[in-house]
């Protein structure tokens, strides 16, 4: 019971009128600044974090709450609207998002990503209230060869996930792969393929990559049509308000993506986008509408987008807990605890309840304010589909060339934006799908690493991999999700499955 | 309302004395590391004590600090209002990289905080002592998994001279670098790995709850407060400190240099910056001038020397 207490006590201090004001500016600027491609919410945090020291701590904690989610939102409405990804867990986001906002629906869209977010948030933001020591056990049971296994998962139904073409879909895969390696090794500090240029000794920048291939090979795409080029894009076709059937649509999707993303977010080494890509795959074989994936299907973004919130709150269960950080984000959010003392560990929730609580009915509050803030604004943003195709392209270039440079002052940095742009570009053109590669990119380093940890941990015994429990039923899994769909095509080339499909209606 | 939060933001900002120096601290990582709570750190501390009236903090990150070393040392040359917040982890990173531009690129002005090594295991752990992890070591060096942060890094530096102390081959160990602190804790909480080692801070709410058994700490002398032996104590004669420091561009007048070094002297001494250390857990390391140069070489040196009996730079 005392967990209700602190938790509505929280809620009274938050919801005093001054407090739902900084609220409602945190948001503003978080997503304002959220907005900009390359700029996600670790920068945004980052840059915004000094304006809540002059306020008072309870004051400053909710403003604080505010931009973050608001800075995690942003990201979303520029991959919808305008295909540009502001951070790595809104790529998936733009896959679907982007064809409805085409299609006159990205009021819909919007609509479906504010109320996800909003329904994940507050979902998740109450696990973290109550289950989360549970759920960070869970997690540190998780070591190296637990999170290969899962990874393995994530290749198996992501690839099969995007596009209609699997070699395709692999063959992209496999740039973002040896895109990957690029760098120092994480495990022997050693550069790999970097040509002795300093600045590729990083590695490739995902968000980098993803605003060039989505954005830059668009614009390029788009300019090398001139006139011939698709019908103008209608920027509202029926109502900008979801109708009955995307409700119906999305709540499903939101709720998976919940239970997907908080978890994930929840591990140490999870992060936002496993959720998202594993929560796209999910939603597109679950659908009942399989035709309109890649055309704008609205459970593609619901899913995602929830999925994303929802890990965003997932990854406040090892910081508030353990005090770990395991995203850059949640970094600069333990040095914005600590100017109120507040060191987050084991003994936070024991020492600190008023201000854990407090911060719990802030990020309540702010989620809460952002749904009010964004849902009038739909609009509004909509409205940008309308400015002609020439100045609505020459702006995505210069914001997407600003916020790459904005994030990494670097001319290395323009000209991977610039190449990855040819690059996108002519994969458009041969009808290579475009999101594999920079799945590939966040991927293949964190399964390279887990595979080669768990490997120098057992000394080079192989065995291990499938000796825990946990990630002999994650490999069973994949492998099932690998072997079942072609032994069942195999045996009635198909006519299986879409018996499946047909019975589920 | 919106008025009035917006003036006191700006009254606050217009309060602040116009003095001196605006001065860009360059942060070589990316926003959230230890390097930008420094710069930050630097920046509120500047505005709050009258030092600077206006800073500003960039980040450059990248390849252990030495892609935001090498753009300082190239676009800021004789800019006397230019800083680089930099540390250990820089020096071992320009010797891995092989990197162009080194420290002796820029002008260094002062160490200004430490954060000494510690050495954990899980609280469930078989091994209660240093003795006895050092006696495991001894046995087979690849049993005793490591986990820490980047390879070449000051932890995996500390677990090498450890093993040298012990009399065991420092190319034998078996360190699973992680990509922060965080996810190497995890590990550790986790059993995943025998031991773990990370700056004391990292680990300090855990050991006080319990969770982790503190085995060693790499100061020279006991730290106040920190129930640990030192690794000398425990019979491992090796002392680590992760120290970060400030430097000015290159191609500064002297009374350039002496400015900005009385902007950083005061700002050393400081109530705000003490306050600073003591919330974020840095130990006061003070150090500037020719007695800063000396003990710079003296750590590039053996960091060079460590990182090539571990193997990592040939």
């Amino acid at each position: 019971m005392a967990t209700f207490e602190f938790l509505l006590q929280g809620l009274l201090v938050a919801a005093q009128p001054m407090n739902l004001l900084y609220a409602l500016i945190g948001v503003t600027l978080g997503t304002a600044v959220g907005v900009l491609p390359g700029i996600g919410p670790a920068l945004t945090v980052a840059l915004l974090l000094p304006v809540t020291y002059r306020l008072d701590p309870g004051g400053s904690l909710i403003m604080f709450a505010g931009i973050y989610y608001g800075g995690m939102y942003g990201g979303s409405t520029t991959s919808i609207l305008l295909n540009t990804p502001g951070e790595s867990a809104s790529i998936v986001t733009a896959l679907e998002g982007n064809k409805m906002a085409r299609a006159g629906r990205g009021g819909p869209a919007l609509a479906t990503a504010a109320i996800g977010s909003f329904v994940a948030g507050l979902i998740a933001t109450l696990g973290l209230a109550f289950i989360a020591p549970y759920i960070v056990k869970l997690a540190l049971v998780f070591g190296p060869r637990e999170y290969f296994a899962l990874m393995v998962l994530a290749f198996v139904t992501v690839s099969s996930a995007f596009g209609d073409s699997t070699l395709r879909g692999l063959t992209s895969l496999f740039v973002g792969l040896a895109l990957s390696i690029i760098g120092i090794d994480q495990l022997t500090g050693q550069a790999r393929l970097s040509f002795g240029v300093p600045e590729l000794l990083d590695g490739i920048e995902v968000t980098t990559l993803a605003v060039a291939m989505f954005a830059i090979g668009e614009t390029l795409y788009i300019a090398a049509q001139g006139d011939k080029g698709p019908d103008k894009v209608e920027a509202v076709r029926g109502s900008i308000w979801m109708s009955a059937a995307d409700w119906a649509r999305s709540w499903k999707a939101w709720l998976r993506g919940t239970f997907i993303g908080f978890p994930i977010g929840a591990m140490p080494a999870g992060g936002a986008e496993i959720g998202t890509f594993l929560s796209y795959a999910a939603e597109k074989r679950l659908t009942k509408h399989p035709e309109e994936f890649g055309n704008g299907a609205i459970e593609g973004v619901a899913g995602p987008e929830a999925a994303n919130n929802a890990s965003a709150a997932g990854t406040l269960v090892p910081l508030l807990t353990l005090g770990l950080p395991t995203t850059a984000t949640a970094a600069i959010m333990l040095a914005g605890f600590q100017q109120y003392g507040l060191q987050p560990g084991p003994l936070l929730f024991a020492t600190n309840p008023q201000l854990v609580w407090g911060l719990i009915a802030s990020l309540l509050i702010a989620n809460f304010m952002l749904l009010v803030l964004n849902l009038p604004l739909i609009g509004l943003w909509v409205k940008l589909l309308t400015v002609p195709k020439p100045w609505l392209y020459a702006g995505i270039l210069l914001f997407a060339t600003l916020g790459t440079i904005g994030a990494n002052p670097s001319v290395y940095e323009l000209g991977m934006l610039l190449a990855f742009g040819l690059l996108g570009y002519a994969m458009r053109i041969f009808g290579y799908p475009i999101a594999p590669v920079v799945v590939g990119l966040i991927l293949g380093p964190l399964a390279e690493q887990q595979l080669r940890r768990a490997l120098a941990i057992s000394q080079g015994d192989y065995s291990v991999l499938f000796t825990s429990p946990i990630a002999a039923v994650l490999l069973i899994i994949a492998a099932a999700a690998l072997i079942v769909p072609l032994i069942l095509r195999a045996r009635g080339r198909g006519e299986v499955l879409s018996q499946l499909a047909a019975n589920e209606d | 309302m919106k008025h009035i939060f917006l003036a006191t933001i700006l009254a606050g900002a217009m309060s602040l004395p116009a003095v001196a120096a605006d001065y860009t601290i360059i942060a070589p990582a990316n926003p959230g590391g230890g390097w930008d709570q420094t710069a930050r750190s630097l920046q509120t501390v500047m505005q709050q004590e009258g030092i600077s009236g206006n800073v500003q903090v960039q980040n450059v990150p990248g390849a252990g600090g030495t892609i935001g070393l090498a753009q300082f040392a190239s676009q800021q040359k004789g800019n006397p209002n230019a800083l680089i917040v930099g540390g250990y982890v820089m020096v071992g990173a320009i010797l891995t990289n092989k990197s162009p531009v080194t420290l002796k690129d820029v002008t260094p002005i002062a160490r200004l905080t430490g954060e000494y090594e510690a050495v954990v295991v899980p609280a469930s752990s078989e091994i209660k002592t240093m003795g006895d992890l050092v006696e495991a070591l001894k046995k087979d060096p690849g049993a005793v998994s490591w986990a820490g942060g980047s390879a070449g890094g000051t932890d995996h530096i500390a677990v090498g001279l450890i093993a040298k102390a012990a009399g065991v081959d420092p190319t034998k160990i078996n360190y699973i670098a992680y990509s922060g602190g965080g996810e190497a804790l995890a590990a550790i909480l986790g059993s995943q790995v025998t031991a773990g080692v990370s700056g004391y801070g990292e680990f300090e709410s855990q050991v006080k709850a319990g969770t982790l058994r503190l085995l060693a700490v790499s100061s020279a002398e006991r730290i106040a407060g920190v129930d640990a032996p030192t690794l000398k104590e425990a019979g491992v004669d090796v002392v680590v400190e992760n120290w970060r420091m400030v430097a000015a561009a290159p191609g500064l007048s002297d009374e350039q240099k002496a400015a900005v070094s009385a902007d950083i002297e005061k700002l050393a001494k400081s109530a705000g910056w003490q306050e600073v250390l003591k919330t974020k857990g840095w130990q006061d390391s003070y150090l500037a001038g020719d007695a800063f140069n000396v003990q710079l070489d003296k750590d590039v040196a053996a960091t060079e020397g460590v990182l090539k009996d571990i193997g990592l730079v040939k």
